[in-house]
């Protein structure tokens, strides 16, 4: 098992014939994920890399019955694209784009809302199920199936992550990169659910960083519903206050989102909190051994 | 992107909101015909124009009864650097000044509109207590702070103006006035890609008007590409130089007070090796993201300005390398490191697709580059590297 997708998962590209969306569907293709097809208004009916390119996403639903996307289009179109994705009846929308405005995501988020489908992102590097299918711009080769999940708000720091647990040997059921963005998709609480429930999954690590709230919210719901060990790290106990560290959400803002406020709370929680981000795989691993 | 508060307040002005009147003088001698040949009355308020809060504590806003004390205030503020708690310990440069006539006050409240990131909403904030920081009234007097929530769909209803209205103890037609003024605030909120709108305090003058004495704006990072007229209320001089040529390079930096410069890929990844740094007992002199596509010139201009702040001893590059290949990574750092002319000790860490080409390339060059096994080596290097110096 894993959570969210697996080999059986469709998936189409959003602004597949531009730089991004054909480098990555080439390598999602290398990594043997099941791309069905993309889509980029005004070249429908055209072919590339050997798969067929709509004008709407839902001629494509329609013509591959594809469950999932993932959008590779510029930030002032992204969020329209998430919008399409979820009117034609995709399940899982991964969207990598960064710099969409937040109102935009204010919109979208309420459009979701009505319909149903997950959002994975934006500004994140997407969902991975080892050799199974990987839906992103994570490199591939460093992930390895096994036992372990992953979430995390940090791109580079759920590679990390991954490197470790697969240099342990533990390897991963599930990686999820839920994003950099305040207002985002799929959140900690979300994917801790679906890994608790995940049969595969033995251990979960859930990395965060400064801003918002979500990792106390994880914490409170670690307490009261999950039953497998959990390790944490959180990133930013050395950032100044009122500045914004390269992530839109990366902020601490009136004394609220300190990573020591998150690492209590995790802490509290009975996570095994790494001081390092050196340490992730040994803390899920001294996780699994309490 | 912060703006200043006499931008805010043209703003304001435009969706009809009463603000002092007032006028912005960049040159001392021309706030003294300010006062006397436009705004008139015998008391003004010369405020000075920064992009930080904490002004009236650190001696930025001047209330002064005579032409004698405006000119005295100007001359003092203009064309210096006023350090404020949130500025400090540099400060910010002053070169505008707001000089506005003084009203008489019946009543100071406190209101806000931003994005609540837990409910997703856009929340408009008010408050009885006004001219105080809302963070110690939610501190001091929680059930002083109003709040509601805006369906993104549906915009703020006018009955949710009447819950704010009553709430803070309106009356008359002021229930009325302030419903309008929130909707044309949350008009301009939504339709300017705002971030934060403060108005701390709102006041009701004993001529019953409702006037916005203070505003503080905030535009949404990611949406100035499409709001043009605010893109062009940018004021670079307010920000660190430093991260101002970061950003015209593509590069995340954020200038810090410690010696050990980093260089990392990603936001995460970049702040834990600050963390990094600091549990081992270093102090990080700087934020920097290079971003994903970092190339050679990237890596160069992100050393440049990683050593334009003279503090730095020593740098650490951090970088993962996924779909971005070490060698190549590897061969901007020597290409960086011989164009820029580092002097101080470079600590590198690789991990990632082609990690053994690329630490064998950082060896093989020949310049003094450390090349370090893990992120732990890297940060324990780097901080050895700058006791030593």
């Amino acid at each position: 098992m894993s959570i969210l997708i697996n080999k059986n998962t469709k998936v189409l590209c959003q602004g597949f014939t531009g730089k991004q969306g054909t480098f990555h569907s080439e390598q999602a293709l290398a990594y043997g994920t099941q791309m069905v097809g993309g889509v980029t208004p005004g070249k429908g009916g055209q072919s590339h890399l050997g798969l067929p390119v709509f004008n709407t996403m839902r001629d494509a639903v329609c013509q591959t019955s594809a469950n999932a996307s993932v959008i590779y289009v510029p930030a002032s179109y992204a969020a329209d694209s998430i919008m399409e994705a979820a009117d034609a009846g995709i399940e899982v929308i991964v969207c990598i784009t960064e710099g969409i405005p937040v109102m935009d995501m204010l919109n979208v988020k309420a459009a979701l809302r009505a319909n149903g489908a997950k959002l994975i992102g934006p500004n994140c590097p997407g969902i991975i199920t080892p050799d199974e299918c990987k839906i992103g711009i994570m490199p591939g080769f460093i992930h390895r199936r096994g036992k372990v999940g992953i979430v995390s708000r940090s791109g580079t720091l759920t590679y990390e992550a991954v490197h470790q647990t697969t240099q342990l040997g533990l390897g991963q059921t599930t990686c999820v990169g839920i994003g950099g963005d305040p207002i985002k998709g799929l959140d900690f609480i979300d994917c801790l659910a679906l890994f608790q429930a995940d049969t595969e999954t033995e251990a979960i690590i859930l990395v965060g960083e400064i801003g918002g709230t979500r990792e106390e919210e994880a914490a409170d719901y670690i307490k009261q519903h999950i039953t497998k060990p959990v390790a944490g790290y959180i990133a930013g106990r050395t950032a100044p206050s009122g500045k914004r560290m390269g992530h839109a959400g990366a902020i601490i803002a009136g004394g609220s989102g300190t990573a020591e406020a998150k690492i209590r709370a995790l802490q509290a929680a009975g996570v095994e909190v790494a001081q390092s981000p050196a340490d992730m795989g040994a803390a899920v691993q001294r996780a699994m051994q309490r | 992107m912060n703006l200043h508060e006499y931008q805010a307040k043209q703003l304001l002005r435009e969706f009809s909101i009463i603000t002092p009147r007032g006028i912005v003088v960049e040159d001392p001698t021309h706030a003294e015909l300010a006062a006397t040949g436009y705004l008139g009355g015998e008391a003004w308020v010369v405020k000075a124009q920064i992009h930080a809060g904490g002004r009236g504590k650190a001696g930025g806003v001047r209330l002064v009864n005579s032409t004698e004390a405006l000119q005295h205030a100007a001359a003092d503020l203009l064309n210096t650097a006023l350090i404020t708690y949130q500025n400090a310990p540099d400060g910010q440069w002053v070169s505008k000044l707001l000089v506005e006539e003084t009203l008489p006050i019946a009543r100071e409240m406190y209101l806000s509109l931003l994005v609540d990131r837990e409910s997703e909403r856009v929340a408009v904030v008010a408050s009885s207590a006004g001219g105080m920081e809302i963070e110690e009234v939610a501190r001091t007097q929680p059930d002083k702070i109003l709040r509601e929530l805006c369906d993104p769909l549906l915009g703020l209803q006018e009955f949710q103006c009447r819950n704010l209205a009553f709430g803070l103890g309106l009356t008359g037609s002021h229930i009325g006035d302030l419903t309008r003024m929130l909707r044309a605030l949350y008009k301009l909120f939504t339709d300017s890609d705002l971030s934060l709108l403060e108005i701390n305090p709102l006041v009701i003058t004993t001529d019953g008007r409702i006037v916005a004495l203070d505003c503080k704006m905030s535009v949404d990072d990611n949406a100035v590409g499409r709001q043009k007229k605010l893109a062009d209320m940018r004021d670079d001089t307010q920000v660190d130089n430093k991260e101002v040529a970061a950003q015209a390079a593509g590069l995340n930096y954020i200038a810090l007070a410690g010696n050990i410069g980093c260089m990392v890929n990603g936001a995460g990844l970049a702040m834990a090796t600050m963390d990094l740094i600091k549990l081992h007992g270093g102090e990080p002199a700087n934020f920097l993201d290079v971003g994903g596509g970092a190339t050679a010139e990237t890596v160069a201009e992100a050393f440049k300005i990683i050593l334009s702040d003279n503090k730095v001893r020593a740098v650490l590059v951090n970088i993962f390398g996924g779909i971005m290949r070490c060698d190549i990574i590897a061969d901007g750092i020597i290409q960086a490191v011989k164009d820029v002319g580092v002097q101080v000790p470079v600590i590198v860490r690789l991990e990632g697709t082609n990690v053994e080409l690329g630490k064998q390339k950082l060896a093989d060059s020949g310049l003094a580059i450390i090349t370090a096994d893990n992120l732990t080596d890297a940060a324990q290097r780097a901080v050895t590297a700058v006791q030593g110096a």
